[in-house]
């Protein structure tokens, strides 16, 4: 097991042989976290598709640790995956309270970011999920390939990596972070 | 099922039997293709009524295609039914060529048939595929989508996307085919015909549990699916031989030689879950030999431009046109009123799924839970094209 | 039969209920009084040689500017004994359009009245079930009309079209947990 940062140094370094590794809990958290980042198939839309074919066999991401559920109750990871109407944001918002902490979201897709192609004369389109959720990533496109879904998960990833569990300053990531959540609204 | 009057249902909570109780199949679930809420007044295990709610993707389709113009429209249209864009296009660009008067060259026609063709697998591919699922099997589901990367390999090589094209424009496609695609494609269905299609009847249709979960599930009657608009494969698996590209054919469709699929009732009553899924399954090997008479064609016949047709600006006189084409689903109706300008002055989809839907709550009484899920991938709905 | 029989064949049975024909258009379409289209609905899916067992599409245009500012309903029909297709309108004020519902006549009609009273506000008497059907149930207002304005706020959420996320991030805004980065993930490891 191969774990990213500098090793600690110390009297007992070395001592133990193979059997016993040394490293700071923060580092092993955020490992653990990245490593099995559960989503919850929250497909919408078109890019509910890609996100299929990024579950399948070409795209895999297995190989990631997702394994999709499909319920908030046990993922860590909330995919909003094509436009959210109105009539869905307040579901949305709902599930997004359900899943337990420590929760992330990523928007994929321009619908999911801003409204996409509908943002313009959408009398029920939210233009962007940030309005009731806190986001992490934003992966664009239209829909955005699987290996962008990818390479927005990957991003994720480093900044789970960058988490401090133990030693928090200052809200990093997730639902402590500072992202603005339409407040007086959705109930 | 012998009346087609509409049924009167009461939603009362207060007013439950003692061991009635209303459940509700939220907007999201794994197995509701999309956001669709089903309330289920269920006895138990036994599902006494259903209601279902659409409208969790309304995307105000129709007030964008008034406020951009013609050609702008087709983008739009593709979103509609995101899993067969091809045909959504087609159906925009073949109605507004009849308002123009326009026709496309054979070369266009025969480009716009295969990628319709090509499509129409891949979009059965996802429903089968989606619908084992649903029922557990996981594995068919796999070896459909390898082959619908396949595919869309081909679609992003022609025109550089991999699920929503805007391919099919007002007179023209919007790119030439490549070099070397008709070998590729060739190849490409060659394969599909001898390795996954077989493989697919194999673990899928001829599997025993599949069968006991889906024959006799959901029947519809012909008279009920006429009422209710029930087109596509779901109006072919109940029996009656209806197809557009036989009945009033397009784009040269009458120069292919292909069958219809029919449901045949082989497992069970006619017009069941099984028929409908049998249907679909045909039909993606009739595709591939549609796929295979466009590409000798191709073949044999010389390049054209295919934007020598498309206007500079489509402005159509003051009139109204409804033209339907055969998309994957059904028949896909676009209604268009124009005033003259630029922009249409109304834009009306009629959506095959969106019928279809309006005939579950006939289907569904009596159905075990379970059961509400075959009847309900076997419709084969897509909510984007339910709520526009 | 050509739509000017299947006009012929309607006029003679209603008379003075089918108030014009355009026989000239692409689908050729017959006006309707609005009080009569149930009877001419029922009749046309009944008798033998007309036989239109099934509505295509069902759809409400709104013309604002003509005199009299009306709402149209527009009815595709096919028969699928016979093959043939014809087109039914009926119009309506706009400022109250009441229409008789043919939900007895083709079962589909149910729910596309539904969306024609959602988006339009075209009331159907008669209808089993007349509630909104793509819109949320407390939705104001019926979006389609030409004169619809976008309202501020739909219970705390906002609908108008919001300023783009770049011109958001020009003003100053912190979207998200930072500016857009778009670093690789995997650089090589003596640099990480």
């Amino acid at each position: 097991m191969i774990l990213p940062g500098p090793p600690v140094t110390g009297p007992i370094q070395g001592k133990f042989g193979d059997g016993l590794i040394f490293t700071n809990v923060d580092l092993v958290l955020n490992w653990a976290r990245k490593s099995s980042l559960w989503p919850m198939t929250f497909g919408l839309a078109c890019c509910a598709i890609e996100m299929m074919a990024a579950g399948g066999t070409r795209f895999d991401w297995d190989r990631f640790g997702m394994i999709p559920r499909g319920t908030p109750r046990q993922s860590d990871l909330m995919i909003v995956a094509g436009t959210v109407t109105l009539k869905m944001a307040t579901r949305l918002k709902r599930l997004y309270e359900q899943m337990a902490e420590p929760k992330y979201v990523l928007s994929m897709g321009s619908c999911a970011n801003n409204g996409g192609p509908y943002w313009r004369h959408g009398y029920h389109v939210l233009k962007g999920v940030d309005e009731v959720v806190p986001v992490d990533v934003y992966v664009p496109g239209c829909p955005p390939r699987p290996e962008a879904l990818l390479y927005g998960v990957m991003k994720l990833q480093e900044m789970i990596m960058e988490d401090r569990v133990l030693r928090r300053r200052q809200p990093s990531l997730g639902s402590l972070a500072g992202a603005q959540m339409a407040p007086e609204a959705v109930k | 099922m012998s009346s087609l009057a509409p049924v009167r249902e009461s939603w009362d909570p207060e007013a439950l039997d003692v061991d009635e109780m209303i459940l509700n199949m939220g907007p999201q679930h794994p197995s509701t293709h999309g956001v669709l809420r089903l309330e289920l007044k269920t006895d138990g295990e036994i599902v006494k009524a259903v209601r279902p709610h659409i409208g969790y993707l309304h995307r105000c389709f129709e007030k964008h295609c008034e406020n951009v113009d013609y050609p702008g429209v087709l983008p739009y249209t593709d979103r509609l039914d995101y899993c067969a864009a091809m045909g959504n296009t087609l159906g925009f660009a073949l109605a507004m060529e009849k308002m123009l008067g326009i026709e496309p060259g054979p070369y266009v026609n025969t480009i716009r048939v295969l990628m319709a063709e090509l499509q129409r697998i891949a979009s059965h591919a996802v429903a089968v595929g989606t619908y084992g699922m649903d029922l557990g099997a996981f594995t068919p589901f796999l070896h459909l989508l390898r082959d619908r990367e396949k595919i869309l390999d081909l679609f992003e090589w022609t025109c550089g996307a991999r699920l929503l094209y805007n391919y099919n424009w007002v007179g023209g496609v919007s790119h030439d085919l490549p070099e070397g695609f008709l070998k590729a494609c060739r190849g490409m269905i060659r394969e599909y015909e001898a390795m996954t299609h077989p493989k697919l009847v194999e673990l899928l249709i001829g599997n025993k549990i599949f069968i006991k979960r889906t024959a006799g599930v959901g029947v519809c009657s012909p008279e009920l699916a006429i009422s209710h608009d029930l087109t596509g494969p779901n109006l072919r698996g109940c029996g009656l031989p209806r197809d557009l590209r036989k009945d009033h054919p397009y784009s040269g469709y009458e120069q292919y030689d292909f069958q219809v699929a029919l449901g045949t009732g082989q497992y069970g009553p006619l017009g069941s879950c099984f028929d409908r899924n049998w249907v679909r399954v045909v039909e993606m090997a009739e595709s591939a030999r549609i796929i295979h008479q466009a590409l000798d064609k191709l073949e044999k016949m010389e390049k054209a431009d295919v934007h020598e047709k498309v206007p500079k600006r489509v402005k159509p006189a003051k009139g109204e046109v409804y033209f339907r084409s055969e998309a994957p689903r059904g028949q896909l109706g676009y209604y268009v009123v124009s005033d003259g300008g630029i922009n249409p002055y109304r834009v009306k989809v009629k959506s095959p799924c969106f019928t279809a839907m309006s005939v579950f709550h006939r289907l569904a009484r009596g159905l075990y839970i379970a059961d509400i899920i075959a009847l309900l991938g076997s419709l084969d709905i897509v909510l984007g094209e339910i709520d526009r | 039969m050509t739509p000017q029989e299947i006009h012929d064949a309607l006029k003679a049975r209603f008379g003075e209920a089918i108030l014009s024909f355009d026989e000239k258009a692409l689908d050729p379409w017959a006006l309707v009084k609005p009080e009569a289209i149930a009877e001419v609905a029922a009749f046309v899916k009944a008798e033998p040689a007309l036989g239109f067992d099934n509505l295509m599409c069902l759809s409400a245009v709104d013309w604002p500017k003509e005199t009299p500012p009306r709402l149209d309903v527009v009815y595709h029909l096919y028969s699928y004994k016979h093959d043939h297709t014809f087109v039914l309108k009926v119009q309506v004020p706009r400022d109250n359009p009441r229409v008789p519902t043919v939900e007895g006549t083709w079962g589909v009609a149910n729910w596309h009245e539904r969306e024609a009273f959602d988006l339009y506000g075209v009331v159907f008497d008669g209808h089993s079930d007349l509630r909104r059907i793509l819109l949320p149930d407390d939705w104001q207002g019926h979006p389609l009309r030409k004169d619809w304005e976008d309202p501020e706020l739909y219970n705390g959420m906002r609908v108008k079209p919001t300023p783009q996320m770049a011109e958001r991030y020009a003003a100053g805004e912190k979207i998200g947990v930072g500016p857009f980065d778009f670093t690789p993930p995997n650089l090589p490891l003596e640099q990480s």
